[in-house]
């Protein structure tokens, strides 16, 4: 049973349909690219996976849990798929270990000492052992996205889905944010990003999926299918970004 | 009989001020909870109870708050409800700051940015901890300075209750200016009184939000 299952699901924004029938499955371990113009819907899509978005017709199963019922757990889900944003989000109020502490205490019920070990435990693993307690305005927008991955490794999720990380940083800094990324990924975490780097879909991720206009329009192995499009529009599309 | 102005005159001004105080305190604490109700009257994602709060905030703030006084003064006792001044002025007052707190702490949480809920949500956070543990405390951080200005405000705003007789401050200058004929000396004095007041809360203010920051 896949781990993540899309099925013909249909997003509107007021008149403006987003996602006209996406469907997709993702098997654990796997690593899957979203690639596409801005508002082909990716993002919309990978917001729906984790009921930020609902949608209008359709299904989403997580790990067991059917996203798209009503009443459905979503708290509880959401512990199972973390998600790490394009403009970071940590909380300004609360100092890098209390970021990643927060969760931990209040959902996870976690012991105060076992959380903090934890939290010292990812926090090193993106390698900001020394940032533990500085505030997030202290840190640069790398620093502040890989602790927003710490902050979501954390929960320990089955599955984590990145909304274009590294699309607000400067490109200086993309480097150690990917870096972070393909240590994740070497790990064996079921991954769904959304990206703009293609270099890094080429070499990290196991599939890419070409949205365009709210459908998908290509999906398989990410090398084959970045090397050699089948489709006009990635191509157009690939040329477009590779210059 | 005019006499001199004495220093128990002085004394006296210092005592009246008292109830300028317990007045703003008063209003302080009903409109501070009337206020937290309209705040959350005016975010919830429920049309009848926003209109209801924005109907009660224009109301107030597009109307003159001697009038507000009034209406509870002069008002009440048509429909044979007698009000004594202080509670005519503490009721008026109150919902008189009810109105601008609620917006000013409307204000400050929605500039708490929609992806702080979001970020709050993605980690699993139920409703209410991602209001009590993330969006509140920026929120009350924006909050405090036009909160403490709006109690500066609230101080030297008493002084109209002195128009339906309540002796606080600006009355008992009044009493006494008109017994000593002296009135500089006295309107300055409670000038100088109001500034003490005003400027306490402004220091209670910088210290607050000092605190705030450094714990962020």
């Amino acid at each position: 049973m896949p781990l993540v299952e899309i099925a013909d699901i249909h997003k509107r924004f007021g008149a403006v349909e987003v996602l006209k029938g996406v469907s997709l499955s993702l098997e654990k371990g796997e690593i899957v690219a979203v690639i596409g113009r801005s508002g082909s819907g990716k993002s919309t899509m990978l917001r729906c996976v984790n009921g930020l978005e609902k949608v209008q017709a359709g299904r989403i199963v997580v790990d067991g849990i059917e996203v798209t019922a009503p009443g459905a757990d979503l708290n509880l889900l959401r512990q199972r798929a973390g998600m790490v944003f394009q403009s970071y989000n940590l909380f300004p109020h609360l100092s890098v270990e209390r970021n990643v502490t927060l969760a931990l205490r209040l959902v996870k019920k976690m012991e105060r000492e076992a959380a903090l070990a934890l939290a010292r435990q990812v926090v090193d693993r993106v390698g900001l052992a020394d940032k533990l307690h500085a505030y997030p305005d202290e840190l640069s927008g790398g620093q502040q996205q890989r602790v927003a991955i710490a902050r979501s490794l954390a929960m320990q999720p089955t599955l984590m889905l990145f909304d274009e990380i590294t699309s607000a940083l400067d490109p200086e800094l993309v480097g150690e944010v990917l870096r972070v990324l393909e240590s994740v990924a070497a790990e064996g975490m079921t991954m769904m990003l959304v990206t703009h780097e293609m270099n890094f879909a080429k070499n990290v991720a196991d599939r890419v999926i070409f949205m365009d206009q709210g459908r998908i329009h290509e999906d398989g192995p990410a090398r084959e299918t970045l090397l050699e499009p089948r489709t006009a529009e990635l191509r157009a599309f690939l040329s477009a970004v590779l210059h | 009989m005019i006499r001199e102005l004495s220093s128990g005159d002085i004394v006296y001004l210092v005592v009246a001020a008292r109830w300028t105080v317990l007045l703003a305190l008063a209003a302080m604490a009903g409109g501070g909870a009337l206020g937290l109700v309209i705040a959350v009257c005016r975010v919830v994602s429920f049309r009848p109870l926003n209109w209801l709060a924005i109907g009660y905030v224009n109301l107030i703030q597009g109307t003159p708050l001697l009038g507000q006084l009034f209406v509870f003064f002069f008002g009440l006792p048509l429909f044979g409800i007698q009000v004594d001044p202080w509670v005519a002025a503490a009721l008026a007052l109150s919902l008189h700051a009810a109105a601008f707190f609620g917006e000013i702490w409307r204000g400050s949480l929605q500039s708490v940015s929609a992806r702080q809920w979001e970020a709050a949500a993605a980690l699993g956070l139920p409703y209410h901890q991602r209001l009590t543990h993330v969006v509140l405390p920026q929120a009350i951080r924006i909050a405090i300075p036009p909160t403490v200005g709006f109690l500066m405000q609230l101080v030297k705003d008493t002084s109209l209750t002195a128009l339906i007789g309540f002796v606080e401050l600006t009355r008992a200058s009044q009493i006494i200016s008109a017994a000593t004929f002296a009135p500089l000396p006295v309107y300055g004095t409670a000038a100088v009184i109001y500034f003490v007041i005003c400027f306490s809360l402004s220091r209670l203010s910088l210290r607050l939000e000092r605190r705030l920051h450094a714990a962020r």
